[in-house]
């Protein structure tokens, strides 16, 4: 089972007593009566949703029942990093982010890199 | 819960508290259907607690997964600012009310049920469905969590080495006892 660490009980609790609760970081407007159609709309139904390390708010739900956000890596599972609710979001390493520092990058830039190593191997 | 029940019997109906009395000997764990007891929410910020404190007579506990006893009252740590108050005798809500200090108690005596497990198995029989390290080590006397049973949320507390208080909502306590029965077979093996 996967194992969580709530920054509020202090510990790594079973994923069984958490549940996921979208995004983190999604600032809402101080003035959402104020704001356009397009930004509502950013900032209610658009979502990143990237391959690799995301940043989302989950619930201690069956715990202490707090919100707290997590770094986690979509391609591994992989919790990186937890943090109580209103701390800033942490800097991510790619090599932290392990095999997610890849994702989200256009092909030719991909194909360049292992290519541009084939040949340093070649060489050598 | 003395006083609900002469209140109740005023009026002539009768409260029969779910399991009432109810006790199970399998395996290696013995479960009881425990007494009613008064039961407070308490929820309050940090500023609060030192007065809500006096009030109650005991040291509400601060760290997680943490309790504090005096008498027949137990104050559970639930949250950072969340705490189950249970009490065999007096009454915490009464007790809460001469409280300025900003804090929200809402009696929540008759929504749980409490079932004791104890017995060399007991540790197994909850384990068998709740997905926290139960071992003495990481859940000593006094430890305390809500967390999850098969399908169920519940609240538990080590009460000694060998028992524990599981405190489970009323319409879910037919589940949490048949599922410890369950368990307690299992957990003799
Ligand atoms: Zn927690």
């Amino acid at each position: 089972m996967l194992l969580i660490r709530c920054p509020y009980c202090e510990e790594e609790r079973p994923e069984l007593e958490f549940r996921h609760a979208g995004e983190a970081h999604v600032a809402r407007s101080g003035d959402i009566a104020a704001i356009s159609d397009e930004d509502f709309e950013k900032f209610f139904f658009i979502r990143s949703n990237p391959k690799g390390v995301v940043f989302e708010r989950w619930r201690h739900v069956h715990g202490c029942a707090r919100f707290f956000n997590a770094a986690r890596n979509t391609v591994t599972d992989r919790f990186l990093v937890t943090y109580k609710a209103g701390e800033p979001k942490p800097e991510i390493s790619a090599e932290d982010a392990g095999p997610a520092a890849w994702a989200n990058r256009e092909p030719a830039e991909l194909n360049e890199t292992s290519s541009s190593r084939l040949k340093e191997q070649v060489t050598e | 819960m003395a006083k609900a029940a002469a209140k109740t019997a005023t009026t002539g109906t009768l409260r029969r508290p779910a399991l009432a009395g109810r006790e199970v000997l399998a395996g290696g764990a013995r479960l009881s259907v425990l007494p009613p007891a008064e039961r407070m929410s308490l929820r309050a910020p940090a500023a609060s607690v030192a007065a809500l404190s006096r009030a109650l007579g005991l040291d509400l506990p601060v760290k997680p997964k943490t309790s504090a006893s005096s008498g027949a009252r137990t104050a559970l740590w639930l949250g950072p600012d969340e705490w189950l108050v249970i009490d065999q005798t007096g009454d915490p809500l009464a007790d809460c009310a001469k409280v300025k200090a900003l804090h929200s108690a809402v009696g929540i005596s008759h929504r749980n049920v409490a079932i004791s497990a104890s017995g060399p198995g007991a540790e197994a029989t909850l384990a068998a469905g709740c997905p926290q390290d139960l071992s003495l080590q990481t859940f000593p006397v006094g430890a305390c969590s809500r967390t999850i049973l098969g399908k169920v949320e519940i609240v538990i507390l080590r009460t000694a080495e060998d028992a524990f208080r599981v405190e489970c909502w009323r319409s879910f306590s037919d589940y949490v006892l048949d599922f410890l029965t369950e368990a307690a077979g299992d957990a003799a093996g």
